[in-house]
Formats: structure tokens, C-alpha cells, sequence
């Protein structure tokens, strides 16, 4: 009786093995797979802070001393314009002078240099296709300085590049004014500085 | 520049030297033809800084110190 029960169970087993298998193994891969810890990339935390100080480095070099300190302290650079009558569709200046305010990762804005009118804003971007480190932007001080670079170089052409908005599209005017009030005061406090520096150094 | 990098060096050498400028040329056209804009950071009177445009390797001027590449520029939102 117990041998033919054991002969039984061989053969049901042996007949159940192609079904019971190949869930076994299938099972055991899961678990490995499970345990096994993927290969994850190394992440860089400090990668994008070690490249905003090169840019800001690559700035720096690139700029003058006012510019510079100007980024340094309010967060934006001031570029004057060159065209004779202004941006192109900014209706004409009538010959009075403008100028733009950089910031980084946005928009442009140009303004009348004596009574601070905002005149446009124009939207520009420089995307990497290529995206060589997995992001298509820029670090901040390179925006800045591709943006500077641009303008003092071709401005025309950047600005023709660009989106153009009313002032108020991307950037809040009142926080622009304020900004213009800000340069004010900071150019007025190094004129004072440097009016100090040169007296008590007696230079005249 | 490069994204999430920042300023990477591609290539250096003596224009003076017929295969450093050989070698500068091929660069320069190969950052062109992916698109990149090409400046130089100049010095004007008085201190006036300021960059120069360039779309051909003639265009730098020979006693340029470097050469700047950054992406092409494109209307943002």
C-alpha cells in the first residue's frame, strides 16, 4: 500500500515537474533580483555649487570691476544700450539713453536710463540640446554672462532673438523699480566711498 | 559652458604655431556646427570691457586671450 502511494506521488510529480519548475526558478530570480542593489549613479551634490563658482570665476574675469561688484551685491548687471533710438520694438527713445538689467534665468529688461521707464522685457534663453550633464541649463552666472556677452557684442541681434513683452510679462515692475532704486543708491554709496578713498588718500 | 558644469576647457594653443592654429581652427568650427556662439571679452578705452561677437576663426583677433562657447540663443518665455 505505502509503495504504490510513494509510486504515485513520483509519477504525479514528475508529471507536475515542467509546470512547477520553471515557477520555481522564475520565483528564486525574483527574490535574487530583490536583493540585489541596482548600480545607481553617483550623485554630485556638489556639482552644481563647484559650477556656479566657475561661472561666477568666468564672470568675474569677463566684466568690469562695477559690473562685477554690481552682480556681486544686487543680483543683476547693468548693460547700457547702443542703438540710437532704443530697442527695436520699443517704440523709440527719442535719443535717450537706455539700458537693460540682467538677472539670471530671466528676463531682460530695458529701461529708460533718466526717468526709469520700463520699456520692454525680452525673453531669452540659451538651451544646451545636447545636455551633456543631464540639465539644459546654464548655471546662474553663466546665464548672466552669456546674456552680457550678447548684448555688448550683438545687441541687435539678441534682442531680435528674443521674445519681447511688455514690461510686467515675466518680472514684477514694481520689484524692477525697486531694483533701479537699488542701483541708484549702491552707485551713489560708491561714488561716496570712492570720494572718501580718494581724500584721504590725497588723490585729486 | 556647459550645463550644470560651467566653464570646461576645449582646446589651447599658439596661433603662431601652424598646428596649434590647425588644431584651434578645427575646434572652433566643430563648437560652431553644434550650434554654440562664439565671443571674445574685449577691453576697450578706459577700461570698458566688452565682447566681440565671432562667427569665423578670422574674425578673433590674434592676440586674443580666449574664446568663449555658449549655447545659441533662442526666445524664452
Amino acid at each position: 500500500m505505502l509503495l504504490a502511494l510513494a509510486a504515485t506521488t513520483l509519477v504525479a510529480l514528475a508529471l507536475l515537474s515542467d509546470l512547477i519548475i520553471p515557477r520555481v526558478e522564475e520565483a528564486w530570480s525574483r527574490h535574487r533580483a530583490r536583493r540585489k542593489r541596482a548600480p545607481a549613479t553617483p550623485y554630485d551634490p556638489g556639482r552644481e555649487r563647484r559650477a556656479e563658482q566657475r561661472a561666477r570665476m568666468l564672470l568675474r574675469s569677463c566684466v568690469n570691476d562695477e559690473e562685477w561688484a554690481m552682480y556681486r551685491d544686487l543680483g543683476f548687471i547693468r548693460v547700457w544700450g547702443s542703438q540710437a533710438d532704443g530697442p527695436e520694438q520699443a517704440g523709440g527713445t527719442g535719443g535717450a539713453p537706455y539700458a537693460y538689467l540682467i538677472y539670471p534665468h530671466r528676463a531682460i529688461v530695458a529701461y529708460l536710463a533718466q526717468t526709469h521707464r520700463l520699456l520692454n522685457e525680452y525673453c531669452v534663453a540659451f538651451p544646451d540640446e545636447t545636455r551633456p550633464y543631464g540639465s539644459a541649463r546654464l548655471p546662474d552666472s553663466d546665464d548672466v554672462l552669456a546674456k552680457w556677452m550678447a548684448l555688448t557684442g550683438d545687441e541687435r541681434r539678441l534682442i531680435s532673438t528674443a521674445n519681447m513683452h511688455l514690461p510686467g510679462r515675466q518680472l514684477d515692475p514694481t520689484k524692477v523699480r525697486r531694483d533701479l532704486w537699488r542701483l541708484t543708491q549702491w552707485e551713489r554709496a560708491r561714488m561716496r566711498a570712492a570720494g572718501t578713498h580718494s581724500a584721504s588718500t590725497g588723490i585729486s | 559652458m556647459k550645463p550644470g558644469h560651467g566653464e570646461v576647457l576645449i582646446a589651447e594653443g599658439d596661433v603662431e604655431r601652424a598646428e596649434d592654429e590647425e588644431r584651434l581652427i578645427e575646434e572652433f568650427r566643430r563648437q560652431l556646427d553644434a550650434g554654440q556662439w562664439a565671443a571674445v571679452p574685449t577691453t576697450g578705452s578706459a577700461g570698458r570691457r566688452n565682447a566681440q561677437m565671432v562667427r569665423s576663426f578670422e574674425d578673433i583677433p590674434r592676440d586674443a586671450e580666449r574664446v568663449i562657447f555658449f549655447p545659441r540663443a533662442a526666445g524664452g518665455s
